[in-house]
């Protein structure tokens, strides 16, 4: 029963800004894979970006074997950054208004020509210190939140689900223990 | 490679949409806070695994590279464990991973430089010693 309070009390403390939301961003993140897939039949992923982009710069072997892939890399990667500017000028900044979006309390918002933005309040030590450990494991583990997360789990791929388990009950840990340290944002 | 930037500009506004180029909601997911991120994973992954299970019968090949159609499939080792792992502490500690981190440049967070700026040196440090290990021990089996 929908209608059940005990149900919705539940729904509401697990979901405190729903799901719709994840789920629309979710349907087109998976929707941005596809469009690529049928196109090309490549299963895009984004971590290789951060390899095959040091192949311009280095000549180290382990980089030029991405060589061949890393021109569309730069593609996608600039479409991500694209596309996630083209929320920030539209739902974000007010011009396309959807009960779905919230300006929520975390970060901060700040405007540039008309444009809202937004800024975190995670720490810059997290954040580069976190982000040479997701260099080195994404890169390591095979693949990240795209490649495994979104197709080598739509691919049912065991790999990828030992994979997702893996970082995922990990993370938890790390966040869960960064955040009884005392550590916020 | 238009098609390769539109598909990439619906990912960063997906992305974007759902919240999750924000590190504080992807960190909050992971102190039990708000449980809605497994929506974006598992929706995305449903919308992905759909066409990984019909485009093969539709076509036998894409129509821009000449590609067949074929399932994400990564031989399993060690390697996923361990890099996974590795990932994990990373994502937990900053709450950014790497699709994510370009989107959320890509809504003004000119903080998250530092993120990639960490990823980079990151995929940097473990290229130079696999080069390094596989260049001293010829016999190695090509890693991934």
């Amino acid at each position: 029963m929908v209608s059940d309070p005990l149900v919705l009390q539940l729904a509401a403390e697990l979901f405190p800004n729903g799901v719709s939301r994840y789920a629309v961003g979710g349907l087109l993140v998976g929707l941005g894979a596809v469009v690529i897939y049928v196109g090309t039949g490549i299963p895009a992923g984004a971590s290789t970006f951060l390899e095959s982009t040091l192949s311009y710069a280095s000549d180290q072997s382990r980089f030029q074997q991405y060589v061949s892939s890393r021109d569309w890399r730069v593609v996608f990667t600039f479409g991500i950054i694209l596309g996630a500017t083209l929320f920030a000028a539209t739902v974000q900044s007010g011009l396309v208004t959807t009960s779905l979006y919230e300006a929520g309390t975390t970060g901060q918002l700040y405007e540039v020509g008309g444009v809202t933005l937004w800024l975190t309040d995670v720490q810059p030590w997290r954040l580069f210190a976190g982000g040479i450990l997701v260099g080195i494991g994404t890169r390591v583990g095979k693949g990240c939140t795209s490649g495994h997360g979104v197709c080598g789990v739509g691919s049912a791929s065991r790999t990828s689900l030992v994979g997702v388990a893996t970082f995922l009950l990990v993370a938890i840990g790390t966040a869960q223990l960064v955040a009884a340290l005392g550590v916020s944002p | 490679m238009p098609l390769i930037l539109i598909g990439g500009i619906i990912f960063g506004f997906g992305l974007g949409f759902s919240q999750m180029a924000r590190p504080e909601v992807v960190l909050n997911f992971l102190q039990f806070d708000d449980f809605g991120l497994v929506f974006v994973m598992f929706g995305a992954a449903i919308v992905t695994g759909i066409a990984f299970a019909v485009m093969p019968r539709l076509r036998s090949a894409a129509p821009l590279t000449g590609d067949r159609y074929e399932r994400r499939l990564k031989p399993f080792d060690r390697n996923v464990l361990v890099g996974g792992a590795i990932f994990g502490v990373g994502w937990g500690l900053s709450g950014i991973c790497p699709g994510a981190a370009y989107a959320s440049l890509g809504v003004g967070n000119v903080t998250i430089l530092w993120a990639l700026a960490g990823m980079f040196v990151g995929a940097y440090i473990q290229g130079y010693w696999r080069s390094y290990a596989a260049n001293s021990s010829p016999t190695a089996t090509r890693a991934d």
